[in-house]
């Protein structure tokens, strides 16, 4: 890698200056960043460790409601987001044991990998991603690839997700890396259901609208039976073509349903 | 009763106490004063004409102390091809250069331009950022068979094509297989793919290279699995350097796996640069880098016919490959394709006439050579996946019919020029239907069923030619090596014994079998024995580990040595006790005069030996220390039978291993424990070759899978509990411990029972799929289902 400064700042405040330096990067778990720079594929004049800010770290619950602190590794939220175990189980299940004592779901959800999970289960949870400046509706924060609305220097505080009556996370992993060749993520709520669609999409993370009416009226697996997905604009690599993804979308769609508790 | 000690019995590793508490001794582990550190700048494009590298702005850079291109190697010799093919018109094949660094043009992803030596490993790839290089892109050769059509792009420009050799075996029997296949009651054709592989042991490459200038000594520390084949080749063909001014240690090692046999352009890079720098270079293979510099192994094309009579036996097999080579010619990898495969194919059939033809083909890839197995599990595929479908065509019982065309007599002269020894097939099989519980299988079928799962059943059996080999047939198969093996047992005044093997050991456990073999023989308890390997300056002249040859041939030269400690030791014994030497019997580390009480310690013969005061000394040398070379008069052909049960998610195409058995007939064992290891081991692979694993480039010669994110190594939940069973055993005739090798077998049997089982699994579906290349990713099963 190339050489960095590393400031470790322990407030939002401190972090939010540090991230105001010319070429500033913020470092969360680092589970994509770091092999980014050893690749030399970066090349931010300063890191800034949100490691030492715990005030962004923790999960608690609140009513109906679960805040997870962006700071929160996958295997805390594995072990203390019981009061959301589709979540928890998500968080359980993301890469492996040093992966999950490292990556944070604000790393995560900023990064906006097109395979990642938990985009999905913000996305279908209707989340609400928080950050030093203001709050977002996940509807808006995903953007595509990569892309977020965050702005340059924006830190996520924490994410608040409403617990579904019911909800499942399926993921089809990709045989090397593990990510979700296609994840579903399926959340029923009091006035619908949602149902977001990962590692799948050309446009990143997504919500299948045709999928979300038709389990709204019938929470029945049965309910998607009538319904095609298109590969056109699905991703095409070496693990799997377009019109496979689409066809795996539908698969797990209905094993999320069937699954969700 | 198991033994617990001596050869039979299973005691732990002994080397595994380093391995595991991280105090191992690798070549990365090794800093010496003065050291610097290399940095390849490597192609990113496949094919190109080198047109300007400009070195002077890196040059200046903090820390360089030297950057070297292809221009510095001048005068020096290119990486040698350790065997010549004579191809079907008598000639031999077309042998391109190889240089160190990429002269004139690069070949492919990954070759090196330019090495930057600094004083850390950031500044010389600082230094390698800077340096200016202007290629012309030229279209990349990655097909095969489009590399060979007319006035296709060369990927070596002073070559008349691209075509390495076409070979034919035996190819005084083309007319009459051909003739065969034509009048058959039946003929089964398949065409396939055996799919590239990087070996991807857990230990990259390293290499550090010293140069001590008062006694014009150079020193190479490498990732070796032979480090006298590696001092000999890079001493004599590319360096110029005498054996005694040029010490090779292979220390401990991270797994070979075959890629760690060749040797490369960056050991002789590390070992020309520290002379000319007069500073020790090191270079560390970063993992991205062994993706794209470790040659790769396996990627055959293959078509293959099985001709069968009203009977339902094998009368005629014919096989066209074309082989890749990749760009350059590796150290073995002309063998490969050719007498590690060609030789294969009666497999353990009694199949009267066979054909090979064989088409090894340049294109701008990584060098493709040996990969665990090497040649064998290329020739297993092709032959038990054309047998597995000719049973399905001809509706007959696919274990039945591999019985009914077994090879039952022995010694059996094949019809591709090699004699088994020994082997009995039927007993493997008998073995594998109780451990692979065959019978049940129709119950777990119903289970998976039940589950909405289809479950399918795939056996094969194997064959594999190893330990290799006797140097006087390979040599005239072209082969510019011997293939014999050597020890020296070094026995200490007070009894305890240094074994220097010519055998390498890279995680086998060596360490702990080898002296498992001199206690047996000597009766003394195995502590009292040490091995030691890997350094050219310790051991005799040994051609190290590969080939399942370690035990096979370097542990005959090891008895062959101890035999003659011993008959040196009875005559000291005899002396001692004032005794004929014919009277002397040695039992549990004792002398003793037959039929008397008097005895004489193992002991105190040793001393004996090194303090001479009561000693034979006009009739023997003091001293107890003997060295033995031992070249084997055949291969040795260890087989068995496997079977695999898989799960096939009909609405996913995923597959899971559920049971994989496999029965091994490996002759004698020394250590059941580490065989069963070994078998393991090479199971993994060979289910990571059929499920998983696939380097796969683009048409433009770009790896499309140069990291773990895309490449799929088998993992520990990937693979079930295995049964394995070694106990039916024909002993190997031609070697005094009667052993035949099992570090491939795993590896060579395992793929295509994976396959027959995705196979049947398919078909119990109601889809009519014949054939799926591997890996049989969940896509590609999915796709072949959808038709």
């Amino acid at each position: 890698m190339y050489s960095f400064e590393v400031e470790r700042p322990t407030s939002v405040a401190d972090a939010a200056a540090a991230l105001g330096k010319d070429e500033a990067q913020a470092l969360g778990g680092g589970q994509t960043l770091i092999p980014t720079l050893k690749q030399r594929l970066a090349s931010p004049s300063v890191l800034v460790s949100l490691a030492g800010i715990a005030d962004i770290k923790g999960v608690s619950v609140d009513g109906g409601t679960v805040t997870i602190g962006g700071g929160t590794t996958h295997g805390v939220v594995a072990a203390e987001a019981g009061a959301y175990p589709a979540l928890a189980a998500l968080a359980g299940n993301i890469g492996d044991p040093a992966v999950r004592n490292r990556g944070t779901i604000g790393g995560s959800l900023a990064n906006n990998d097109p395979s990642a999970c938990y985009p999905s289960a913000a996305l279908a949870s209707g989340a609400t991603i928080v950050t030093n400046s203001r709050e977002i509706a996940a509807d808006d924060y995903f953007q595509g690839l990569f892309e977020t609305a965050l702005e340059e220097g924006e830190i996520v505080i924490s994410v608040k997700f409403p617990i579904p009556e019911a909800a499942s996370y399926q993921k089809f992993e990709q045989p090397a890396s593990r990510f979700a060749l296609v994840g579903v993520y399926v959340a029923k709520f009091a006035d619908g259901v949602r149902v977001a669609v990962t590692g799948a999409s050309e446009g990143g993370v997504y919500r299948w609208s045709e999928a979300e009416a038709a389990l709204s009226g019938n929470f029945s697996a049965d309910a998607l039976d009538g319904l095609t997905v298109s590969g056109d604009d699905m991703i095409s690599d070496l693990h799997g073509s377009g019109d496979y993804r689409a066809h795996l979308v539908k698969v797990m769609t209905k094993r999320a349903v069937a699954a969700a508790s | 009763m198991p033994k617990d000690h001596g050869i039979g019995a299973s005691p732990k590793r002994r080397e595994d106490v380093r391995f595991l508490t991280g105090t191992g001794n690798y070549t990365d582990d090794i800093n010496v004063y003065g050291q610097t550190y290399v940095y390849f700048l490597r192609s990113d494009m496949a094919h190109g004409n080198i047109k300007n590298i400009d070195t002077a702005a890196a040059a200046a850079m903090s820390g360089v102390v030297r950057i070297f291109t292809g221009a510095d190697f001048e005068g020096v010799g290119g990486i040698p091809c350790g065997w010549q093919i004579t191809d079907v018109h008598g000639e031999p094949m077309q042998e391109p250069a190889h240089p160190v660094l990429a002269i004139g043009k690069v070949r492919h992803v990954g070759d090196p331009i330019a090495a930057v030596v600094a004083e850390s490993l950031e500044e010389a790839r600082n230094a390698a950022e800077a340096i200016e290089v202007d290629i012309e892109e030229l279209p990349a050769v990655v097909d095969m068979k489009a590399a060979l059509e007319d006035g296709a792009t060369k990927v070596h420009d002073d070559l008349a094509n691209n075509l390495c050799y076409e070979w034919g075996f035996v190819e005084d029997n083309r007319a009459a297989v051909d003739e065969a296949i034509k009048n058959a009651a039946h003929v089964t054709t398949l065409e396939l793919r055996n799919n590239r592989l990087v070996a991807n042991p857990m230990e990259p490459r390293v290499a550090l290279g010293q140069y001590n200038r008062a006694d014009d000594h150079s020193t190479l520390h490498t990732t070796s699995q032979n480090p006298h084949v590696i001092r000999l080749l890079m001493g004599a063909f590319v360096l110029g350097i005498p054996e005694h001014k040029l010490t090779v240690i292979a220390p401990d090692v991270g797994g070979g796996f075959g890629t760690k046999i060749f040797h490369y352009a960056e050991e002789a890079f590390c070992t020309f640069a520290a002379k000319a720098c007069n500073r020790p270079v090191k270079w560390t293979s970063s993992r991205s880098e062994a993706f794209i510099s470790d040659a790769h192994g396996r990627d055959h094309v293959t078509k293959i016919e099985l001709a069968l009579d009203a009977d339902n036996n094998f009368t005629a097999l014919r096989c066209d490959t074309y082989a890749n080579m990749g760009a350059y010619l590796s150290t073995f990898a002309s063998s490969v394709p050719t007498w590690l495969h060609g030789t294969l194919l009666a497999a353990n059939y009694k199949t009267p006439l066979v054909y090979t033809n064989v088409k090894a083909v340049f294109t701008n890839t990584v060098p493709v050579d040996a990969y665990r197995g090497a040649g064998r599990p290329e020739a297993t595929f092709q032959v038990e996946r054309v047998v597995d479908k000719a049973a399905r065509e001809l509706g007959v019982d696919p274990i039945a019919l591999r019985r009914q065309n077994f090879i039952t007599e022995f010694p059996y002269a094949t019809p591709v020029a090699v004699e088994y020894d020994t082997g009995d097939y039927n007993a493997t099989m008998d073995k594998l239907e109780v451990i692979a519980d065959i019978a049940g299988f129709k119950a777990r079928r119903a289970e998976s069923e039940k589950k909405g799962m289809l479950r399918g059943f795939g056996v094969n059996c194997y064959i594999e030619a190893c330990g290799i080999a006797p140097s006087n047939l390979v040599g005239q198969l072209g082969a510019r090596a011997g293939l014999y093996d050597a020890a020296t047992v070094r026995v200490n005044a007070t009894g305890s014994i240094s074994v220097m093997v010519g055998a390498h050991s890279h995680g086998q456990g060596h360490e702990t079998a080898f002296p498992q073999v001199v206690a047996e023989m000597i009766g003394i308890d195995e502590s009292q024995i040490d091995i030691v390997h890997g350094d050219t300056s310790k051991v005799p002249f040994g051609m190290g580990t590969y080939g399942s040859r370690s035990l096979a041939v370097c542990g005959s030269a090891m008895v062959r040595a101890t035999e003659k400690i011993i008959n040196k030791a009875k005559k000291i014994a005899a002396h001692l006790l004032e005794a004929a030497d014919s009277d002397i019997e040695l039992k549990d580390g004792q002398f003793s005069v037959a039929g008397t009480d008097k005895s004489v310690a193992w002991g105190d013969v040793t001393l004996a030996a090194y303090v001479p005061h009561n000693y034979p000394l006009e009739d023997i040398e003091p001293g107890l220390e003997e060295t033995a070379f031992y070249d084997p008069a055949n291969f040795t052909y260890p087989s068995g039978a496997y079977c695999c049960e898989v799960e096939l998610d009909p609405e996913t195409g995923k597959v899971t291993v559920e049971r994989f058995s496999a029965a091994d007939d490996f002759g004698n064992i020394v250590n059941p424990m580490i065989v069963s290891g070994q078998v393991h081991g090479g199971i993994g692979q060979g289910i990571g070759q059929a499920l998983l694993e696939n380097a796969a480039y683009d048409e433009n010669g770009q790896l499309l899978s140069a990291s773990y994110m895309d490449y799929a190594m088998p993992r520990a939940d990937d693979v079930p509990f295995y049964a394995v069973d070694h106990s039916a055993c024909t002993p190997c005739t031609h070697n005094p411990l009667g052993v035949k090798g099992c570090g491939e077998a795993g590896a060579i049997g395992s793929p295509p029972a994976v396959i027959n089982a995705v196979i049947d699994a398919m078909q119990s579906g109601g889809h009519n799929v014949t054939h799926i290349d591997m890996p049989a990713s969940p896509s590609r099963v999915w796709e072949a289902m959808k038709g």
